[in-house]
């Protein structure tokens, strides 16, 4: 049995240690521990709910919307704004854009690396290249000069001896499989993607000002105006904006990302049958296509049960609750009872080994996340979940695609439930919702030409026309899954706030019956074929595309009395 | 692997980008400092002079957004050059290798490169709980960030949490959170790039300026580079005539709104913020925060979660509404009559030009209470 330490868990967001115990080159135990905790929630409280926004979206830059998002519509549903249609549509656009930015990323720039060797790429044959590349795609970016062009430039890169960011990986390593010109192919993508990323969320900028932290956002709707004939809102000029950088990122879906994971999945078909993980599926559902108090969502919600699609359960959210055996906090009533968020408390309280340390003690309090349950079960949130859900519940072109992937790789369905069936229903997902963007583009169009300028509720801007006590819960499909915020306002300010968000569904540590969280159950039986260098561990916990300050938070205790410090 | 001597040119000619192209970029970069034009091809020598130095990118308790913007960085292929330029010898986010091998990677550049190293600092460091709010391999932030300082060339703190504690360390600061000046006292050649996040813009000609000069540019006393922080947003904001003009938004899509007037009232801190947004813009200077409509919320500055909240409060008493510092009478005044308005834009005037640069202090305490 040797015992394998992953920290830093490099290409994600934010700071990760997996432990795991493997015997006879497999992974026979495995604990997943955040390191990291800033303690948001207990800063939020006392402060204008206005402002939460700004605050929690600070949760992560990489999903950078997501924790907005949730917020305004938390407290939008505890003080009864109502954001007028426009805002509505300039969220679904923003929430999509996010979506397909970040997932695109990920594939090439958070985990391609560990399908792809960057250093096989160099002996790759130009023109055999070209010809893969042409086989799966129209791309044009495909001749045998091209290729050649990129593989000299990683050549020139790899001869001055200085790697930088590709140094001292697990190149060579026996588990990668792809022939040289599939990697070249991946490698001349990973650096396309780069600049298609840059470009793409742009769309952010010209709907939230910036990217990173897009600073738009309002309760009760959205601070940019819509005018037809107004050079200082979104005018038609804007709409013509939005939809060729629309367009151009369905044409990299369809025609880069889209295939290359079709690519890489054919080599790779044996990861359709590891990382499973519980089996649970939690989706809270998005991208309302209305205004009434339950609109109905293009993504749909619902939960399955033991990979059973044929059966999908409607969402309830009182059966969430948050355990903390295994995590740094403590409960007033003790740690082997869960919590519902919204009477949820925790004062952190670490208690694990002092700085520099080797090992955790996984018998005991192991990490900065929380372990959620829903009907006290593990449930594993993301992209997967979405299409699983959407799968089941008869969405065509989520039926479509998912049908059309399998079909091509030649597995069946059962293959979903994997580390590959991962990757591959994220990249459905971004497939899904490019196409999607552009009916909210024309509906925001629409409403501009009718005369429909609305993109606030101001009747409930003041907060004298709030409610003096009041509760609201925000959810949200953020890129990694299911994401919720809770928060309960009194007297105008924040009294309790809290967010349970998709990273701490998946990366969560073991709950008080010794349960294991996703990502611990996803490593079981994992293949490590070299113990020193464990790329397979990392192929699985990437694939669920961990963001790890987003799933460290704390609920503000409520015994604990914060005197609020305010600098003058 | 052998290691072979590197150089610009040889780099930006596989890129496509010629002489010409580089120059031109060394030039606007030159100008971004306010150095004269000669400036530029002085520049453009020294950069492409200089060895490949080796960059380590640290992150603490962040967000990753700061590693996010570098991923915007425009000019897209000198800029690349820019940063291919630099070795990045350790960036969790990007890095391949993991664990042991991470760790491996940091170790390497910290003995090999001492002394020459750069070190990027993201996100604030811990002090509570005996360093376990953050730990990497194992190790705390701040023993790590305190053997990488202690190596470096160059400092570079960005993004408002390195900077100041931002987000961590905003009351009542659970982790006792601090920014790298303060966690590590001492530190030479550090310099700060706070904003939340850093503009990646000025991340860029901050390199390219160490990069030609082996130097920071001119620093203010809060360590951050004049030429990004040495103006108000306010000082160059587009929509600054509007304000003169006592043309203020009232309500969120109101006529004032989409015409594009002054957001003052709605609670935009560009008065009392310090960076250069409004004239580097971001995402390849496609917009920004008050470009869409929505106020400044201040984030370059020290303490904005505290001093600047709520964000939706208008500021009070800043320096040129002076004795008729209530803007809510002078909003109504502007409603009824734009003269009044221009009255109290005389008073605006006056303050400004009567206005010390060790004032700005007394500005920020100008918040209503």
């Amino acid at each position: 049995m040797t015992h394998v330490v992953v920290d830093p868990v490099t290409r994600i967001e934010g700071h990760l240690r997996i432990e795991a115990e493997v015997d006879g080159g497999v992974v026979k135990d495995a604990w997943s521990s955040s390191t990291m905790f800033r303690g948001i929630e207990i800063i939020l409280k006392g402060r204008d709910p206005r402002d939460a926004w700004a605050f929690t979206q600070r949760i992560c830059g990489v999903c950078t919307t997501v924790h907005a998002i949730a917020s305004v519509r938390a407290v939008e549903n505890a003080i009864g704004a109502k954001p007028p249609p426009n805002a509505r549509i300039l969220r679904n656009l923003i929430m999509a854009s996010q979506m397909v930015q970040d997932h695109v990323v990920h594939f090439y720039h958070l985990h391609a690396l560990d399908w792809v060797d960057v250093v096989s790429a160099l002996s790759a044959d130009p023109a055999k290249a070209s010809s893969l590349a042409e086989s799966i795609s129209d791309w044009p970016l495909s001749s045998t000069k091209y290729f050649a062009g990129v593989r000299d430039r990683l050549k020139a890169f790899v001869d001055r001896g200085q790697l930088g960011p590709f140094a001292n990986a697990y190149w060579g390593h026996p588990a990668y499989r792809l022939p040289p010109e599939a990697n070249l192919m991946a490698v001349a993508h990973y650096l396309e993607a780069l600049d298609f990323q840059r470009e793409f969320i742009r769309l952010h900028a010209v709907l939230g000002g910036k990217n990173p932290h897009l600073q738009s956002f309002l309760v009760g709707g959205m601070a940019t105006p819509i005018d037809p004939n107004q050079q200082a809102s979104i005018n038609v000029g804007t709409i013509a904006q939005l939809k060729e950088l629309i367009a151009k990122a369905r044409d990299f879906v369809a025609r880069v990302y889209l295939p290359d994971v079709l690519a890489v999945a054919s080599f790779y078909k044996d990861w359709a049958g590891h990382g499973a993980g519980v089996g649970n599926y939690l989706v809270y559902g998005e991208y309302p296509e209305d205004d009434g108090a339950n609109p109905s969502l293009f993504l749909p919600s619902g939960v399955i049960w033991n990979r059973d699609i044929s059966k999908i359960e409607a969402f309830d959210p009182a059966k969430i609750t948050e355990y903390v055996t295994h995590s740094w906090y403590e409960y007033a009533g003790g740690d082997a009872k869960g919590l519902h968020p919204s009477q949820g408390e925790t004062s952190p309280k670490y208690s694990g080994p002092q700085p520099p340390f080797e090992r955790l003690d996984t018998s005991a309090k192991y990490s900065w996340l929380k372990s959620p349950r829903y009907g006290d079960k593990p449930m594993e949130v993301g992209p997967l979940a979405r299409m699983l859900v959407a799968y089941g519940r008869g969405h065509s072109r989520v039926k479509a695609l998912v049908g059309d992937v399998l079909g091509k790789l030649g597995v069946g369905p059962e293959a979903l439930f994997s580390t590959l069936g991962r990757i591959a229903a994220r990249a459905v997902e971004t497939m899904v919702l490019a196409e999607k963007m552009g009916t909210w583009v024309d509906a925001l169009a629409d409403n501009m030409g009718r005369g429909e300028l609305r993109i606030h509720d101001n009747d409930k801007w003041d907060p004298s026309s709030w409610p003096a006590d009041a509760t609201g819960a925000g959810f949200h499909e953020a890129p990694r899954g299911a994401l919720g915020h809770w928060v309960h306002v009194k007297d105008g300010a924040i009294a309790n706030y809290q967010c349970i968000v998709p990273s701490t569904w998946n990366a969560g540590p073991r709950d008080a019956s010794g349960q294991r969280g996703p990502y611990e159950a996803a490593l079981l039986e994992t293949p490590v074929a070299d113990a020193e260098q464990p790329l397979e561990i990392l192929r699985t916990v990437h694939s669920f595309d961990p963001c790890m300050a987003c799933g460290v938070h704390v609920v503000d205790p409520l015994r604990r009395e914060v005197v609020r410090v305010r600098a003058r | 692997m052998t290691s072979k001597l590197w150089t610009l040119p040889e780099e930006l000619a596989r890129r496509g980008v010629s002489r010409r192209d580089f120059v031109t970029f060394c030039a606007s970069v030159a100008a971004y400092f306010a150095l004269p034009k000669e400036a530029g091809a002085e520049i453009a020598a020294a950069v492409q002079k200089s060895l490949k130095p080796s960059l380590v990118w640290l992150e603490f308790q962040d967000c990753a957004g700061n590693t996010e913007s570098l991923l915007r960085a425009s000019k897209p292929t000198v800029a690349e050059a820019i940063l291919d330029a630099i070795s990045l010898d350790y960036h969790e986010t990007i890095m391949a290798a993991a664990g042991k091998r991470a760790e491996a990677a940091l170790d390497k550049a910290l003995q090999e490169q001492s002394g020459k190293l750069l070190v990027v600092i993201e996100g604030a460091i811990p002090t509570g709980a005996g360093g376990a709010y953050c730990t990497v391999g194992g190790r705390s932030a701040l023993q790590i960030a305190r053997d990488a300082c202690d190596k470096a060339a160059g400092v570079i703190a960005v993004g408002t949490c390195a900077a100041f504690g931002g987000l961590p360390a905003a009351a009542p600061n659970p982790t006792q959170a601090l920014g790298v000046a303060e966690a590590i006292p001492g530190i030479r050649n550090l310099v700060n790039l706070p904003a939340c996040p850093a503009n990646v813009e000025n991340l860029t000609a901050l390199l390219v300026y160490f990069l030609a000069y082996k130097r920071w540019p001119p620093l203010d006393a809060q360590r951050r580079p004049l030429f990004a922080y040495g103006k108000t947003i306010h000082d160059s904001c587009e929509r600054r005539a509007h304000y003169d003009a006592g043309q203020y938004v009232e309500a969120w899509g109101d006529e004032g709104h989409r015409t594009g007037y002054c957001l003052y009232k709605m609670g935009c801190k560009g008065p009392v913020t310090h960076q250069n947004c409004p004239v580097v813009r971001w995402n390849e200077a496609t917009n920004w925060p008050i470009g869409c409509g929505h106020p400044c919320i201040g984030c370059a500055e020290p303490g904005f979660w505290d001093t600047m909240t709520p964000f939706y409060r208008h500021l009070k008493g800043i320096p040129g509404f002076g004795i008729a510092s209530d803007i809510d009478q002078i909003g109504a005044a502007a409603v009824g009559g734009v003269a009044v308005a221009f009255a109290g834009h005389g008073l605006v005037q006056i303050g400004i030009r009567s206005r010390k640069k060790g004032e700005e202090k007394a500005e920020k305490k100008g918040e209503e209470p």
